[in-house]
């Protein structure tokens, strides 16, 4: 009902409005003074209405001061022609009513301003003083913000042709404050107006009030555009006036909004030199004004400001900023008890990257900031809110984007502190990104020190929380993929100094150690690496007398023993076997035989007891002989027990084909290239020959079963043919040229059997073959020339 | 012109962290046909970097990859080319040049790409070409002692491969390249 009225009389208002704009407008093309100026009068007339709600007479404003600007040409026009202005003066002072007048005089004014017949100060002071005649509050408020309007131009602004003396700029500084201080006045009074309709009206209106007290802020737009308005004025005159204003208009969102004005208008060198009474008036406000808006964007300029301008740093210094604001936020975070935890986190956010804008090499600051957070934090114990936490990252993160250095931030005492009151997923998401920033930025941690106190950050990751396990919870791959992050962190703890890196090494392993078994096999791999670099650097190096005990291989050597082993009770034990094997070439290399027996034992034993699956047998197997190859650091003995042991289990594997390639690459642990004492040629034929006769057993299968898979044990000759080959070329006097052509001709035979043909590995073979016959150099064909080959197919 | 990617004992997390950067802002999506890897990734985040990189992607299993699925040996045909693969730890003695020739003879292919050694190795012999991408990380190696990070490119053009390698030496990049040709399209005696 009433806003239907409301929308009633706006028409009926605008309805008139118009048409004596319109013949207003007829007036003036045809240079009738007279009626444009009865016009003019009527139609700001309608201006007089109590009827209509802020918002609506609003609109009606916007229209009339619309059409008043053809009138303020038409008065330009009229003077050029010749009226004197102080006759037009004269004229509009006629008109009946005050309100009309008032705008009416206004218009005229400021062409009179122009004109500059007479002093602009006079005018000015005539206009804002004329202007208390009309104290409605609605009324009063809009015809001074046509004032404010229409001499805006007319002022000595920055970049303006109107220049002046100082005193002009005083005039025009002492009228614009005027303006705004009588403007806040009015507004102040709207929203404390006597009971209106109902309260559902009564809300609506103070809502809509709110809104209009932007036109009280233009008039701090225009001061902040006038000439004249320096650092000791502003001091002294402009900031005072201003907050009284503000202090004393006791709405909070007039005040946060006007607050907010100040700060956005006035250049950030005024703002750091008068910080005491800026931050002083933010207790006198209202509590409920939003006060981390207002702090914020103060700091938030003043850090583009340091960021902008070098030269200005010193200042910051020199009027101790940091202290101030962070003396300020504490007051205002201890005033107001109901402060939710993310605003004050925001809060101290923003002081954070001011600081580490403005005073970067301050460390002690950043983590005075960093405690006074936590005291704030402590209060409200663990935060189980998300916005909270998410401020709490960006807290966190902002020092890491600063200094893209994790070292200057492990210096930080407070920093692990902050991470206490992040639940537990969060903790390991900040985790994550400090791990990402050291492999983003190629940081080294390189004491035994640092290596704890980033543990201690990331320790979320590391072990379970409070005893508790995550079990379900947690998705497979996002764990593997936390637990990944970690591993490759193990490559940046790291010092070339060969007594620091075993402390490093040491260290590591006792935090990962915590970690459990499902942690265990993903993160005990790139230790054990990492140690066995540390061994070869050892090696390289030279022996230190004076090093303590911890830097010699074999201490190193007996860590990993220890560690590995944690690996094998968390049932990883194909891995653990691989990594044993890894420690036993080391210590081979080292020249500790036993310790690389030791390795091997360990390694054996897994096989036996823990490895059942048949394909993991086969590899697991194949790596075991392919690292007892390569081992020169055993006596016979011991070589003879590990050979032995090997060959047996070759000869045990399920499948037959697998036992027989095991057995014949059991061959080259009797063949070593250096030395002529690791060159046992009949063993090696024996390996051979009992290979043959497993493939024996498989092709008797084969052939049994008609068919299947026969060309499968014919491979399995011509494999082996290839080996007797290989140690026929290495120089094994056992391997004779008779031994070669029966197994040749086996596999012609069988060829012929079956369907199909051997394929393409015996055509391949024997090209290679008749290659080697046809060598120039003597010694190879020679030894190829002892075979006889007419079966040549 | 067919661009083949060969690399592999990368060995993340385990024995290195990632690829270096040099390395990572040549290997650019759209410019590779194939990738051929030795193995020992070891883990999915390396599969799923070098499939952006392109996908036709082949693996053979090393012995620390994660995932056990990978094949132990591979062949593929690429242009005029048979193309092998194998990691390496299974063939003994390890590096051995004659054992990975009868490698070779078994599974009939001109190039052999295998890895284990971390050690980058090119050459020609009677039954083909034996390529060794060596370490795309420079990752530990309890075979040799001096691991520079390397991989290699494959220019397969007609019956001819111009093997180009890498290496990250002192911070900086070398390269080298290596020109093969085939004699005729097959395998068979000339």
């Amino acid at each position: 009902m009433i806003a239907d009225d409301d929308e009633k009389w706006l028409a009926a208002a605008t309805a008139a409005v118009k048409q004596n704009a319109f013949y207003m407008q007829r007036a003036i093309d045809s240079n009738n003074l007279k009626d444009a100026l009865k016009f003019s009068a009527q139609m700001l007339g309608e201006l007089r209405t109590s009827k209509l709600s802020p918002h609506k007479y609003y609109e009606l404003y916007i229209r009339a001061s619309d059409e008043l600007r053809s009138l303020e040409m038409f008065f330009r026009d009229e003077t050029a022609r010749g009226c004197s202005i102080a006759e037009l003066y004269e004229l509009v002072q006629h008109a009946g009513n005050i309100l009309p007048r008032l705008y009416l005089l206004c218009t005229i004014g400021s062409v009179y301003i122009k004109s500059k017949d007479v002093a602009a100060k006079d005018i000015l002071k005539d206009l804002v003083e004329m202007c208390r005649a009309v104290q409605h509050p609605l009324r009063g408020l809009f015809l001074r913000s046509y004032l404010a309007q229409v001499t805006r131009d007319k002022l000595p602004s920055i970049g303006s042709e109107l220049e002046g003396d100082t005193e002009t700029h005083m005039d025009a500084l002492e009228f614009v404050l005027q303006n705004f201080t009588e403007m806040n006045k009015l507004w102040v009074r709207m929203q404390h107006q006597g009971p209106t309709r109902e309260k559902e009206k009564r809300e609506k209106e103070r809502n809509e009030l709110r809104d209009l007290v932007m036109t009280v802020g233009k008039n701090l737009h225009i001061l902040g555009q006038l000439e004249g308005v320096d650092l000791v004025v502003y001091r002294d005159t402009v900031l005072p006036r201003i907050l009284e204003q503000v202090v004393n208009c006791k709405d909070e969102l007039a005040q946060c909004y006007l607050m907010d004005c100040i700060i956005q208008v006035f250049p950030d060198d005024f703002h750091l030199q008068t910080l005491d009474v800026l931050l002083g008036a933010c207790p006198q406000l209202q509590p409920s004004v939003d006060i981390k808006t207002v702090l914020s964007g103060l700091m938030e300029r003043l850090s583009n400001y340091a960021a902008s301008s070098v030269e200005a740093l010193p200042n910051f210094l020199q009027v101790d900023a940091f202290s101030k604001l962070n003396h300020a936020i504490g007051k205002v975070v201890e005033a107001q008890v109901d402060l939710p935890a993310s605003s004050s986190v925001t809060l101290y956010l923003f002081l954070l990257k001011f600081t580490l804008h403005v005073h970067s090499d301050r460390l002690d600051y950043v983590d005075q900031v960093l405690g006074s957070c936590v005291s704030q934090l402590s209060a409200t114990g663990k935060l189980c809110d998300d916005k909270a936490s998410k401020q709490i990252v960006a807290f966190l993160s902002a020092p890491l984007e600063k200094f893209n250095d994790v070292v200057t931030i492990l210096k930080l005492t407070n920093y692990p502190r902050v991470m206490e009151y992040l639940d537990h997923d969060t903790n390991k998401a900040m985790a994550i990104i400090i791990i990402q920033s050291i492999l983003k930025n190629d940081t080294r941690i390189a004491t035994a020190d640092e290596v704890d106190a980033l543990f201690e950050l990331i320790k979320g990751l590391i072990k379970d929380f409070d005893g508790l396990t995550d079990n379900d919870e947690i998705d497979e791959e996002d764990f593997q993929e936390e637990q990944n992050s970690v591993a490759r962190l193990v490559h940046f703890l790291y010092n070339d100094d060969p007594e620091e890196m075993p402390k490093i090494i040491f260290r590591i392993r006792k935090h990962i150690l915590t970690g459990g078994p499902k942690r265990l096999p993903l993160t005990i791999p790139p230790l054990v690496f990492s140690a066995l670099k540390l061994i070869r650097r050892m090696r390289g190096g030279d022996e230190n007398p004076f090093g303590d005990d911890t830097s010699t291989p074999q201490k190193i050597l007996q860590l990993l023993t220890e560690t590995v082993e944690v690996l094998a009770d968390a049932s990883a034990s194909e891995l653990a076997l691989r990594l044993y094997l890894q420690c036993a070439q080391a210590a081979n290399d080292c020249e500790l035989e036993t310790v690389a027996y030791e390795f091997f034992t360990k390694a054996y034993l897994l096989y036996e007891e823990e490895i059942s699956d048949s394909k993991a047998q086969v590899t697991a197997l194949r790596l075991i002989i392919g690292t007892l190859q390569r081992m020169r650091v055993f006596n016979v003995e011991n070589r003879d027990i590990l050979t032995h042991k090997a060959t047996g289990y070759s000869a045990k594997l399920l499948k037959k084909p697998d036992q027989c390639r095991a057995v014949y690459e059991c061959a080259h642990l009797y063949w070593a290239e250096e030395g002529e004492n690791l060159k046992d040629g009949e063993r090696v034929v024996l390996c051979l020959k009992r290979a043959q006769k497993i493939a024996d057993a498989v092709q008797k299968m084969a052939n049994a079963s008609r068919g299947a898979s026969s060309t499968g044990s014919v491979s399995l000759y011509v494999e082996l043919l290839n080996k007797y080959l290989y140690f026929l070329e290495k120089g094994n006097p056992q391997v004779t040229g008779e031994t070669i052509q029966s197994l040749a001709e086996l596999i012609r035979s069988e060829t012929k059997k079956a369907e199909s043909g051997a394929g393409t590995f015996i055509t391949s073979t024997l090209r290679y073959m008749e290659f080697q016959r046809q060598q120039e150099d003597g010694g190879m064909s020679e030894k190829y020339q002892k075979i006889k080959m007419e079966w040549f197919e | 012109m067919v661009l083949v990617l060969a690399l592999g004992d990368l060995h993340v997390p385990h024995r290195a962290a990632d690829l270096p950067p040099k390395f990572k802002s040549m290997l650019v999506p759209g410019k590779i046909q194939h990738i051929i890897c030795t193995g020992n990734l070891c883990i999915k985040e390396i599969h799923d970097y070098l499939k952006t990189i392109c996908p036709d992607l082949h693996i053979a299993r090393g012995e620390f990859d994660e995932d056990a699925r990978y094949p132990e040996t591979k062949i593929l045909t690429i242009g005029q080319f048979k193309l092998g693969l194998c990691h390496g730890h299974q063939v003994i003695p390890w590096g051995d040049l004659d054992s990975l020739a009868m490698l070779q003879r078994q599974l009939d292919v001109d190039i052999l790409v295998t890895g284990h050694t971390h050690q980058f190795t090119a050459y020609k012999h009677e039954g083909g070409v034996v390529i060794n991408p060596g370490s795309a990380t420079g990752a530990y190696s309890s075979i040799n002692q001096d691991v520079n990070p390397s991989f290699v490119l494959m220019d397969i053009d007609g019956l001819r491969v111009v093997v180009y390698v890498y290496e990250l030496i002192d911070g900086e990049v070398k390269v080298d390249k290596i020109d093969f040709k085939k004699t005729s399209t097959s395998n068979s005696a000339p």
